[in-house]
């Protein structure tokens, strides 16, 4: 126990584990949407998209908030023009951008701010949580969940049926925009703790490992909070005694939880269909 | 990917009550391309849908079918012409047409119940931030008792056979109460005794004033369940009953081939 408590005696380690439970939360929320909506690949785009503005705030000397706010909508917003304009598959607009927006962070990185240590941008440092920090992540995570709450019934009937969302007046590219918004709210909380590199890894892996064990979007989303936050412990303790970075430990742990659920969903496939050999699998 | 914010407002309290007099669809001259195409997909389509028709809207694939039914919703604006919906334009009510759309057109795979399905019809009357309140849960439990599936409600879409999705969409579409219904292609994948309710069900709903606008390709139901038949290919090629319009010289031209009077189905080799 006193291994488990010992920690928590200090105040940035209690901001620190405060801090990236919650971006998990947030993160692991909208994680099932991301998922079954297949935007893996815009919500990485999304996530190595607020590179540039972080640097760029940096080097300004403005919050990060809003330099990684800004980049990362820059990235959608020129994603959608490239794939409209272009008449290219989204998916290769994605590519093009956000590969275009990390480099760009990268040299920026290099010349700009040479002198900053930015690591914890890219990887995350779960201790180096500051109190702002902690409320700008607990706000964020609180409209955050607002938004993706209060627009529910919204989300799921047009990404079950857009057609009879557009027939209701309900506009698909509009909930599409909540989510993306909500996408790059998220992404800028939880790059705190985990970092620019690996936060999609909580964006898509719970939602991804809940929906392999359970059917319901209530218990789903649940799971993935329950997966995130459990993920996220484990990073914390390996982060506070053995010096591992918070971000690839929390990663590596979801990717086990991931497996885990993957052997469960099989076993109960296999038992399913030895109990009703009928039944649509 | 669109980023815009066309209407940022849906559901709520019906604003656009039927004009008394108007025709439930008025299709005047409708015009229509797809970007990047440089052939019209509905070409000076017009024709009149009274109250209480049941209008099965026959032609091959890409015939504009599917097409013509959203710019009925007003979901994809015309490039000319006009469509009137119980006398006002497409789009402008959004309570009173509901779809059941093509199969293929939903993500089955999505996490959600048979009641949150139909519920979804609901929604056209709800808005942002409004829960389901008495008279909307009870509209879903009659519509999933009028379509049998009162005993699925609590399963996942996913799981149903096509049939019994076929009967969720059209609860759906019960829920909304709407006026006008437009079904995409609901025969399809169906089985017999799903394709018999859906017949059953329109003929109730057309008794009691609703009019509905069915596209199919199974040209053996029109006689029987609908009032009229509107062949199409890109442009209007026949529109009156059934009996009437169902000869071998429509079908050949709606669907494109040489029609050979000597051709007979059961004893000679196709010349088609």
């Amino acid at each position: 126990m006193d291994f488990l408590l010992e920690p928590l005696t200090y105040g940035f380690v209690l901001r620190g584990l405060a801090g990236g439970l919650i971006a998990a939360a947030a993160c692991a929320a909208l994680s099932p949407f991301i998922v079954w909506r297949g935007m893996s690949f815009l919500g990485d785009a999304l996530a190595h998209g607020v590179l540039p503005g972080i640097v760029g705030s940096y080097v300004l000397g403005i919050s990060l908030f809003w330099g990684a706010l800004g980049s990362s909508l820059l990235a959608v917003i020129g994603i959608g023009l490239i794939a409209r304009g272009e008449k290219l598959n989204e998916d290769a607009a994605i590519g093009v951008v956000f590969a275009g927006f990390f480099a760009l962070g990268i040299l920026l990185l290099s010349k700009v701010a040479a002198s900053a240590d930015l690591s914890h941008i890219l990887f995350g440092s779960i201790l180096g949580v500051s109190s702002s920090d902690l409320i700008l992540i607990t706000a964020v995570t609180l409209g955050v969940l607002t938004l993706t709450f209060s627009s529910y019934k919204e989300i799921i009937t047009a990404s079950f049926d857009p057609s009879h969302a557009a027939a209701i007046g309900l506009s698909p590219a509009l909930v599409r925009s909540i989510i993306l918004i909500v996408l790059a709210l998220t992404t800028v909380a939880a790059l705190q703790t985990i970092g620019v590199v690996l936060v999609l890894a909580l964006l898509v892996t719970p939602g991804a490992a809940a929906s392999l064990v359970s059917q319901r979007l209530r218990s789903i989303i649940l799971l993935s909070i329950v997966f995130a936050a459990a993920s996220t412990l484990c990073g914390f303790y390996a982060s506070y005694y053995i010096d591992l970075p918070s971000g690839p430990t929390i990663v590596l742990t979801l990717t086990l939880v991931f497996l885990l659920c993957a052997s469960i969903s099989r076993l109960q496939r296999r038992y399913r269909i030895s109990r009703h050999p009928d039944l649509p699998v | 990917m669109k980023i815009s914010f066309p209407g940022l407002h849906y559901g709520g309290g019906c604003t656009q009550p039927p004009r008394p007099g108007a025709p439930a669809l008025r299709c005047n001259s409708a015009v229509h391309r797809y970007a990047g195409s440089d052939e019209d997909v509905l070409a000076d389509v017009s024709f009149t849908v009274n109250i209480g028709e049941r209008v099965a809207l026959v032609g091959p694939n890409g015939a504009g079918k599917s097409t013509l039914l959203k710019a009925i919703l007003g979901s994809e604006p015309l490039k000319g012409g006009e469509i009137e919906i119980f006398g006002h334009p497409a789009g402008r009510c959004r309570h009173c047409v509901a779809v059941a759309p093509q199969r293929s057109r939903v993500d089955w795979s999505f996490p959600v119940t048979v009641h949150q399905v139909v519920m979804m019809g609901r929604y056209a009357h709800m808005g942002w931030f409004k829960r389901p309140g008495r008279p909307d849960r009870e509209a879903v439990e009659a519509a999933l008792e009028t379509m049998e599936i009162a005993d699925l409600v609590n399963r996942q879409v996913g799981e149903l056979s096509g049939g019994q999705q076929q009967r969720v969409m059209l609860a759906r579409t019960l829920a909304q109460d709407a006026d006008l219904l437009l079904l995409d292609e609901p025969l399809n994948h169906v089985d017999i005794s799903t394709q018999e309710m859906i017949f059953h069900t329109l003929e109730r709903l057309s008794a009691r004033g609703k009019t509905a606008i069915v596209s199919t390709h199974d040209m053996g139901v029109l006689t029987v369940h609908f009032t009229r038949a509107l062949f199409m290919d890109r442009r209007i090629i026949a529109d009156g009953p059934p009996h009437e319009v169902l000869t071998p010289q429509t079908i050949a031209r709606a669907y494109g081939f040489e029609f050979h009077k000597d051709y007979h189905p059961w004893t000679s080799s196709s010349n088609l």
